[in-house]
């Protein structure tokens, strides 16, 4: 039979150096806020056909904000077409203007009288500090709580086994796993191609994370059952587990791949990045499940940490020390 | 045939019956139930603003009733916009959200909703106005503005017809105070409006202020900017109508009417109503009133903090592009189960369209506000659905490697499957229920409408493959289909892989 556990510590110097790049993007670049983490302004402006230079097109779009008393506003290109007719959307952040201010209206008729009548403002949000503040708190409170409920949960479940308390343990650094992932992609691909990290961001993150648990437990629930079925030592048990619910796993993996890449194609531009993250998160999920999580139950069933260091046995370093 | 399979498909086919009548047929549904189940669409999808107001003072005492009050007023005045299903809720205890779907303008919106209120002194004709009563005047000649009145707010303002207007100088005698029985005012088309005698803007706001009068009842003393329109002519319609009730008016709707006790010459006091009424009563109302005439309706000064607007055009596009990605993405699906698990994938494909169904049915019927993220949330939950059938057809696989009968591997592959789904689909229950929760600061119904749509898949989705797969697998059987090959098992290729799995359980 396949054995997945003998190499385990390849699959953690695998997590690792998929996290590191993020972790160096994070520290060197930082992520790219959305404006609601940030606060300020974010416009999403739909210009009809233009025959303008991309450089000419965002200079022309700056100039309206500054003539308009909005200074130092910041402008992306997108393409789009409907029914074979060509457009641009431009995202535009700002600073904090009022949804009625006189600065809005002068937008509005500065663009219209520059491209034209079948200009609009598609979208325009506003993020004061109030709002701002909350955000930030509640995806940190939320993914917080739904760590310890979700390890709580599995306590519960797995109470019938020696150990209880090791599978939400390793459930949630698994989930961590993911995360790390997630924000260290975010990260890159914020200054890669000018991702934001918005509400819809953390709502990805918090699915990756249900979905990476969703996963682990589905291997946890077999190692359940085998241990409950035979006196094998538990490294065999493990990989057994592993191994029966392999295809499982693939299979799963690839109709969330089916739907989310049909939402990648064909969902329209608000919700990309979403989808990204989302599908970036879910290979890192179905991947920890496989091969962090029931590997990391057996280096604390072999207490194996006691090898790491000074005996010269470690191949790579711990994922989860 | 089984009797258990025979009550499980009558199940499934009323419950699908059902569902397909009220996503298919909506109207039908709802002349014959009288319940509204037609999609509910966020204003991501339809278009239109989302609005966060936050007191210009955080301090200010009392500050979540405050709140409470203005999202009532609010609440109001977004319904006089037009705007259906619209949002109107005080998020934290220290801000207030609108969400206003539909709507076109949303800065004419904002600027509605923050603003002070139009407040008017009219003359009603003779009439007490009940309070609440909507009218339309000389000044704001809008009537009526909404058909039904939240109410949030009738208790904010205890105001009584009993209440009566004296001039500061106690002059005027109190004893012709009397109760009188509002009388219903006959409804009057819009080309006949009450004169409007003052404004609220010629009100000077800083004199307003708590007082009592001679005999020491609570009252609200009020006094109009000097030589305004609205001193002169409030002067000379009390003193033509002394012992005539006179309405006081916000946003078209009577706040209060009370009876003239003399002429008031540009200020005066609005006497709480005596009788019926505890003096803690009577304070509160004084309070009430007091903050209308204040501050028009709202009982705060609101500042828009962040505003959220899309267009329709945005939200029409959104819709079409995330029906073509689910048919996409739902017919890829159908394709890779069929291909991978031949007869259970079958099976497998028609729980899914049922759980389509059943899901939309559903989402209608709650109803669920169905936003983009709401909308991803369903297709995710395709592959979750799909899951569940994915771990229980594994595990009839394995039974049948083990050379388990077909009846007996189905049955047995369901009950080895069950704690996984079980565990598993709790946690993201779990996940989803804290985003519910957590979701409010985060942008409200966009993250609600997610997490919603995710429990509800899972809840539904548990249905279908229990209760209707299992169904259909059985029927199968008990139709006559018994060649495993049916179910991807090859019985002498796999002679090796039962023979090693064996091995590895004895």
């Amino acid at each position: 039979m396949l054995d997945l556990v003998r190499r385990r510590y390849l699959w953690f110097a695998i997590s690792i150096l998929t996290i590191i790049p993020g972790l160096i993007s994070i520290l060197v670049f930082g992520m790219n806020l959305g404006v609601d983490f940030s606060g300020g302004a974010r416009w999403e402006i739909h210009i009809p056909s233009i025959s303008q230079t991309r450089d000419g097109l965002e200079n022309e779009i700056n100039d309206v904000f500054t003539n308009s008393g909005i200074e130092g506003a910041r402008t992306q290109l997108s393409q789009g077409t409907t029914n074979n007719q060509q457009f641009v959307i431009a995202f535009v952040r700002s600073k904090l203007v009022q949804s009625d201010s006189a600065e809005r209206k002068a937008v509005e008729t500065g663009l219209i009288s520059k491209f034209g009548a079948d200009t609009r403002i598609e979208t325009l949000q506003t993020v004061g500090e109030t709002v701002r503040g909350r955000s930030i708190r509640n995806a940190i409170v939320a993914i917080f709580i739904a760590s310890l409920a979700i390890m709580g949960y599995l306590w519960a479940a797995f109470r019938g086994t020696p150990n209880p308390l090791r599978y939400g343990v390793c459930a949630i650094i698994a989930m961590l796993h993911d995360v790390l992932v997630v924000i260290g992609m975010a990260s890159i691909l914020g200054w890669l191609i000018g991702l934001e990290v918005d509400a819809l961001f953390m709502t990805a993150v918090l699915t990756v994370i249900s979905f990476s648990v969703h996963d682990t437990i589905v291997v946890f629930d077999r190692v359940r059952e085998n241990l409950r079925r035979s006196s094998d030592d538990y490294e065999r048990v493990v990989n057994r587990s592993i191994v029966q619910t392999l295809t499982r796993s693939i299979n799963t993996q690839f109709t969330s791949f089916f739907t989310l890449t049909a939402l990648l194609l064909f969902g329209g531009e608000s919700i990309r990045s979403f989808v990204l993250i989302l599908l970036l998160g879910l290979i890192s999920g179905t991947y920890s499940s496989i091969f962090n999580a029931a590997q990391l139950l057996v280096v604390w069933e072999n207490r194996e940490w006691r090898n790491w260091f000074g005996r010269g046995k470690d191949k790579a370093k711990p994922a989860a020390a | 045939m089984r009797k258990q399979v025979i009550s499980a498909l009558v199940v499934t086919i009323v419950v699908v019956a059902l569902a397909s009548w009220i996503v298919f047929f909506p109207k039908s549904f709802q002349s014959l139930t009288g319940r509204d189940v037609s999609t509910h669409l966020g204003l991501d999808l339809q278009g239109g603003s989302q609005i966060f107001l936050r007191p210009a003072d955080p301090n200010e005492a009392d500050l979540t009733a405050k709140l409470e009050n203005a999202a009532g007023v609010i609440e109001r005045r977004v319904n006089g916009l037009g705007v259906s299903e619209s949002v109107v809720q005080v998020v934290n205890g220290d801000s207030i959200v609108v969400e206003l779907p539909g709507v076109k303008d949303p800065a004419a919106a904002s600027e509605a909703l923050k603003g002070a209120g139009n407040l008017e002194f009219i003359d009603p004709q003779g009439q007490y106005l009940p309070e609440g009563t909507e009218v339309c005047t000389t000044a704001t000649p809008r009537y009526p503005i909404t058909v039904q009145l939240p109410s949030s707010i009738t208790g904010t303002s205890g105001v009584t017809t009993t209440d009566s207007l004296s001039n500061t100088n106690p002059l005027s005698p109190t004893s012709n105070l009397t109760t009188t029985t509002p009388t219903t005012p006959t409804e009057r088309p819009c080309d006949t409006p009450y004169t409007t005698i003052a404004r609220g803007t010629d009100l000077d706001t800083s004199q307003v202020a708590l007082t009592t009068d001679q005999a020491g009842r609570p009252a609200v003393f009020f006094r109009f900017q000097t030589n305004s329109d609205s001193a002169n002519q409030i002067a000379s319609f009390t003193s033509q109508n002394v012992g005539r009730p006179m309405s006081i008016v916000v946003d078209n709707r009577v706040i209060s009417s009370p009876q003239v006790n003399g002429s008031l010459p540009g200020e005066g006091i609005i006497t709480m109503g005596s009788t019926g009424t505890t003096v803690a009563e009577q304070n509160s109302q004084a309070q009430a009133l007091q903050n209308q005439l204040k501050y028009g309706a709202l009982p705060v000064t609101l500042i828009e903090d962040s505003n959220r607007s899309i267009s329709a055009t945005l939200g029409n596009d959104s819709i079409e592009a995330s029906k073509v990605a689910g048919a996409v993405g739902l017919i890829a699906v159908m394709l890779f189960m069929l291909m991978y698990y031949r007869l259970p994938g079958l099976i497998a494909n028609i729980a899914l369209l049922i759980y389509t169904v059943l899901s939309f049915a559903v989402y209608n019927l709650v109803p669920v506000t169905l936003t983009l993220p709401g909308i991803a949330g369903f297709i995710l939950s395709i592959s979750l659905a799909v899951d569940a059938n994915v771990l229980i057809f594994a595990r009839i696989k394995e039974e049948l490697h083990r050379g388990r009968s077909l009846e007996r591997a189905v049955e047995d592959g369901f009950n080895h499957a069950w704690p996984s789904i079980r565990d598993s689909n709790a946690s993201t229950l779990i996940t989803s229920f804290i985003l519910y929760v957590l979701g409010n600061g985060l942008g409200v119904s966009i993250i609600q409408g997610f997490a919603l749509t995710l429990a509800l898949g899972i809840i539904i989705s548990l249905f279908t493959a229990i209760t209707v797969s299992r169904m259909l697998l059985r029927l199968t059987i008990d139709l006559g289909v018994s060649n495993a090959r049916w179910f991807g098992v090859n019985p002498e290729e796999d002679a090796a892989e039962v023979a090693a799995l064996s091995s590895e359980q004895a």
